[in-house]
């Protein structure tokens, strides 16, 4: 289990070294770390953002690398409108600014693959971001544990990440990509167009060799209690359920 | 360092910038943060159980426990993810007045909350005394509803909202200081969020 120390995990300047829009709403922003850190899978950076005057504003960012990708982190930003950082990183930020940032953080989120599996993932909208570090982590290190990701998504093109994830999809080697769009018809045969349920749940388990050892859910709380009622509802353990939340 | 380009934006209100401890933002909302489901909880099936170590003093079912006296307690809250709410209202039953009940001085210098869930987190008897802290019963005048802790949470309002364990069953006294869930995985022993302490390590 990680400890996220401050020892460890001091403020450090991480230069953006690329930026890559996902999709209309979602930016990802690349951070090479002066001070290098090695993240597990799930944990979250903190950003501090501060103005001449010495207002500072501080938000806390998934990171959708995986582990491997030693050096530069990547954080895939929403904008939202009522903000003051995301809109900050959306039309200011620009590669070569420095950012502070420290972490890794959060010790229950996150997964190893030699935690192994059967896993089930389950993301709505941003919140597949953690979740992305996690299936990229697997695939990266060859890891055997079945995993099947239930991702959750508005309208076609605000699956984030989707060409990467339906290309780690197509190799078929243990890791299964279960799409749903809340505001569009389906657009691959496997996928659906409605909000999570038990019976979405119950299907995507069922594409598991065995049943899951650890699910976790990740979104804005409405989502993820929407979520982990259909898990239980599935019959999966409340004990086995890890939740992450963000939003009101 | 200052950030290039930020703070000609939007920022929040500054005139209750005394209230607000550092690194946290004013939300008018009342964001929802678990490590796992929501347990839902009968009161018919609430108990509350007061411990020194493994041993029990006394155990309250729903309707004991809410013939305790009731408190009222308004207090600004401050999350770990950087929000502070002001002036959240709440009623319930003082930890003073659940000692008074149980007919006991605290025991020891520590206590663990527990929950029903199995959450724990570790908090000093001296923080949850003299009015500092309660077993909340209501929000807003209502039942604290699943999502927020209900039936019942600690309300321990000068500490991170952590701290303030939902879905409360139990307080411990323990003879050490005994790190609690979040405490094990990388968050401050102790959180005061004026002291900015939110990870393990922070001063």
């Amino acid at each position: 289990m990680s400890q996220a120390s401050a020892a460890q995990s001091p403020w450090q300047t991480a230069r953006i070294v690329r930026i890559e829009k996902r999709t209309p709403r979602v930016t990802s922003f690349f951070f090479k770390l002066s001070r290098p850190f090695v993240h597990q899978a799930g944990q979250h950076v903190d950003v501090r953002l501060t103005a001449p005057d010495g207002y500072q504003a501080r938000r806390s960012y998934s990171i959708a690398s995986a582990p491997e990708s030693r050096g530069t982190i990547e954080l895939a930003i929403e904008r939202l409108e009522d903000g003051e950082v995301s809109p900050f990183f959306h039309e200011v930020a620009a590669i070569g600014d420095e950012i502070e940032l420290r972490g890794p953080l959060g010790g229950h989120f996150i997964w190893s693959a030699s935690d192994g599996g059967p896993i089930l993932l389950v993301g709505g909208g941003s919140g597949v971001v953690p979740l992305m570090a996690m299936v990229r982590h697997r695939a990266l290190q060859k890891s055997a544990a079945p995993a099947a990701l239930v991702f959750s998504a508005r309208v076609w093109d605000e699956v984030i990440f989707r060409d990467e994830l339906i290309r780690l999809d197509d190799r078929r080697d243990g890791f299964d990509l279960v799409l749903t769009l809340t505001r569009e018809p389906a657009q691959r045969p496997s996928d659906y167009s409605r909000r999570v349920d038990a019976a979405m749940m119950v299907q995507a388990m069922e594409r598991l060799p065995k049943a899951p050892t650890l699910a976790f859910v990740c979104g804005s709380n409405a989502f993820v209690s929407a979520a982990a009622q259909a898990l239980i509802d599935a019959d999966m353990p409340a004990d086995l359920i890890r939740t992450e939340r963000y939003g009101v | 360092m200052v950030t290039r380009g930020f703070g000609s934006g939007r920022r929040p209100p500054t005139d209750h910038d005394a209230r607000i401890p550092p690194g946290q933002y004013l939300e008018q909302g009342f964001p929802v943060l678990s490590a796992g489901p929501t347990p839902r909880v009968r009161t018919e099936d609430w108990s509350f159980t007061l411990k020194h170590g493994p041993r029990p003093i006394k155990k309250w079912k729903w309707t004991e426990f809410n013939a305790l006296p009731l408190t009222r307690m308004t207090r600004d809250i401050h999350c770990v993810t950087a929000w502070t709410k002001f002036d959240t209202a709440w009623q319930g039953v003082l930890v003073d007045d659940i000692l008074a009940d149980a007919g006991i001085a605290p025991p020891t210098a520590y206590t663990l909350a527990l929950s029903f869930d199995g959450y724990t987190t570790n908090v000093p008897a001296k923080d949850l005394l003299d009015g500092k802290a309660m077993v909340a019963l209501l929000y807003e005048g209502k039942p604290i509803t699943p999502d927020h802790g209900g039936p019942a949470r600690l309300l321990v309002p000068h500490l991170y909202f952590w701290k303030s364990a939902k879905w409360l069953n139990g307080l411990q006294f323990t003879e050490r200081d005994e790190p609690g869930f979040w405490e094990l995985r990388g968050y401050h022993i102790y959180g005061d969020p004026w002291r900015e302490q939110r990870y393990s390590g922070d001063p």
